[in-house]
């Protein structure tokens, strides 16, 4: 059947992570990216490991080829710390990882936790060195006595061997905890974002950073809102936007002024007041923003929808897509289990035809703006042989249940899809579910 | 009514997520504590505004009662607060907290009612609508055998940049930063 996009048929690909039901906290996916050319794909856990994974392509010349992404490199980004001055611990999750483009062989991502970001350094080494002149082959050190001649080392081929360095650490520059790190187009600066300040950094330069967004008031009490996401603009290396809690957005220009608390834009909808409730303004926090590739549209994810903004209107979005809007009777007891509180990201596909978000007993949703169909997708083991194709899945709203469908009180809200992401180029996607990761492939790619 | 039961499930709900994020790894979380607060401000407004529905003959409860409209709209939460604050607090592990929790709250109650003096050691029940909402337990803390309640003095009990969560109005979440 034709998914989004025309004739999309999304096949099982791979999962990655334990078979275990019983899922070690440790192991709970936290953010997952891909690289600007898709070949790698990184992962980030509760407990600080950052897994990046290589895409190997069978029969690349072939229209159908199968693409396989296997363990390239493995290593602890994040340790837990404590903050002796606040008695606080400080967790080891990442909460985000992104990519620097690439400038010469080596690979560079940022990886964040809720204090310190690093900047990580993946290089690859398939030769090593041999015939040194003053030690043997295993190390030990000659006998200079017994050195009658000099040699020229040579380097000879070795199994590939992936290492992982910290290149830099950039600390003690927010007092709440980060959600968001971005790259600017410049590929010189980044922002990192807590709940009420942004700050910009230089790649090169870990003891400094200018705040350039403050919303912390004056007296505490007064506080009404906090920034959910920050993003730079993929091509305008002076703006940038970010979220907030009470469901707005801001454009800032960094060319305006130093500080930019000043907004240039505010992109913002007014409420509905017939869907006013005790939690509305819990599911109105936007837990996600993400631009466009081609830099005209930001798309924002709140508890029950997507909405996608157009960068010349602010007054409303243009296209409004509902995720799973069966769930706005059940906001109370999603209060009380505290599944209100999920943050979902969200993502564009390469061409920003069509856009994917998560929901909940591991469906994810796709949006294809173009063609106006949409369509919910399950990650689950039972789907998982080789090239099977994804059956679309239907939530059942009320009345007689067709066959199928699930009803709205046997989703699993334990099985929540918060992550995640899209091939910038081919119809890729990595989703993944509390501790499992599942590439999905388009059948004819 | 059936809000007003709702309301007040939805704020005693509040209150033990707040207390749970007290022992929660990497701390406090602003973005949840706000979200709380602003639930159980909603809350405790429509739990308020139906109670004065149901009880308009309480006049005589004209001292605490006005406090609803008044300048300061947390002042009136102060009342049910302290007692769910003394029963959460005294399961927490802390044994200290549940006595200056109450003392606290105490006092914050005398500075900001005009009608009370601090020294005052016994809240008088001034009538059905001021008394303790049914669905919280007393709001004195237990003493220990030989101590006495003492009136604190006005002021020296402002949290201000205090850095644990030991006062709960809807405001003071966010200042325990």
């Amino acid at each position: 059947m034709a998914g989004p996009g025309g004739d999309m048929q999304w096949c099982f690909s791979q999962v990655k992570g334990a078979i275990d039901d019983d899922v070690a906290e440790a192991d709970i996916i936290s953010t997952v990216e891909f690289n600007h050319t898709g070949e790698l794909l990184a992962t980030g856990d509760k407990g600080g490991r950052v897994v990046i994974f290589q895409q190997e392509i069978e029969n690349k010349n072939q229209p159908q080829f199968r693409s396989e992404y296997n363990v390239y490199s493995t290593f602890q980004s994040h340790e837990p710390e404590f903050d002796y001055l606040k008695s606080l611990e400080i967790e080891e999750k990442i909460n985000k990882i992104r990519w620097l483009p690439q400038k010469n062989a080596a690979q560079f991502l940022l990886s964040t936790n809720d204090k310190t970001i690093k900047l990580w350094k993946i290089s690859e080494r398939d030769k090593r060195p041999e015939g040194y002149n003053l030690k043997e082959d295993d190390g030990r050190y000659k006998d200079p006595n017994s050195i009658t001649s000099l040699q020229v080392p040579v380097l000879i081929p070795m199994d590939l061997m992936v290492e992982a360095s910290p290149r830099r650490v950039f600390a003690n520059a927010h007092t709440y905890h980060i959600n968001s790190v971005s790259v600017n187009s410049d590929n010189e600066t980044y922002l990192s974002a807590d709940d009420l300040r942004i700050n910009l950094w230089h790649l090169e330069i870990t003891d400094r950073s200018f705040n350039i967004v403050d919303i912390k008031p004056a007296n505490m009490e007064e506080l009404t809102e906090v920034i959910t996401a920050a993003e730079f603009h993929p091509h305008q290396c002076n703006t940038f936007v970010y979220s907030s809690s009470k469901g707005t957005i801001r454009l800032c220009d960094m060319r305006a002024s130093a500080l930019c608390d000043k907004h240039s834009k505010l992109f913002e909808e007014p409420e509905n007041p017939s869907n006013r409730s005790f939690f509305s303004e819990i599911i109105s926090s936007i837990s996600d923003v993400k631009f466009s590739h081609n830099g005209r549209y930001m798309m924002t994810r709140d508890y029950l929808s997507v909405k996608i903004w157009d960068l010349n209107m602010e007054n409303r979005p243009v296209e409004t897509y509902q995720v799973h809007e069966y769930l706005r009777s059940k906001l109370c007891s999603l209060y009380e289990n505290d599944c209100i509180f999920d943050k979902f990201e969200c993502c564009w596909n390469g061409n920003d035809s069509v856009v994917m978000t998560g929901s909940y007993n591991n469906f994810f949703r796709m949006f294809d703006r173009g063609h106006r169909r949409d369509i919910t997708l399950e990650a689950s083991r039972e789907n998982s042989k080789p090239m099977q194709v994804l059956k679309p899945r239907k939530v059942c709203t009320g009345g007689k249940r067709k066959k199928d469908e699930i009803s709205v009180d046997s989703l699993d809200f334990n099985k929540k899809i918060l992550h995640t992401a899209w091939h910038p180029q081919d119809n890729i996607i990595a989703v993944a579910t509390t501790n499992n990761l599942y590439i999905f492939q388009d059948k004819v790619n | 009514m059936e809000v007003n039961i709702e309301a007040k499930r939805i704020l005693a709900v509040s209150i033990s997520k707040l207390y749970a994020s007290r022992t929660q790894r990497g701390g406090l979380r602003l973005h949840r504590s706000l979200l709380l607060s602003l639930v159980m401000r909603s809350a405790r407004d429509i739990y308020h505004a139906s109670r004065e529905c149901e009880a308009p003959s309480e006049a005589q409860s004209a001292p605490e009662e006005p406090m609803d409209t008044g300048s300061s709209p947390e002042e009136a939460s102060r009342q049910p607060e302290p007692q769910l604050a003394t029963s959460g607090a005294e399961t927490c592990s802390d044994s200290e907290e549940p006595a200056s929790d109450a003392e606290e709250y105490d006092c914050e109650i005398a500075e900001d009612k005009e009608n009370l003096s601090p020294a005052r050691q016994s809240r008088k029940r001034r009538g059905k609508a001021s008394a303790a909402p049914d669905f919280l337990p007393s709001k004195r803390a237990r003493l220990e055998p030989g101590e006495e309640r003492h009136a604190a003095p006005l002021g020296s009990c402002r949290a201000g940049a205090g850095d644990s969560l030991t006062t709960l109005s809807l405001n003071r979440v966010i200042p325990a930063f």
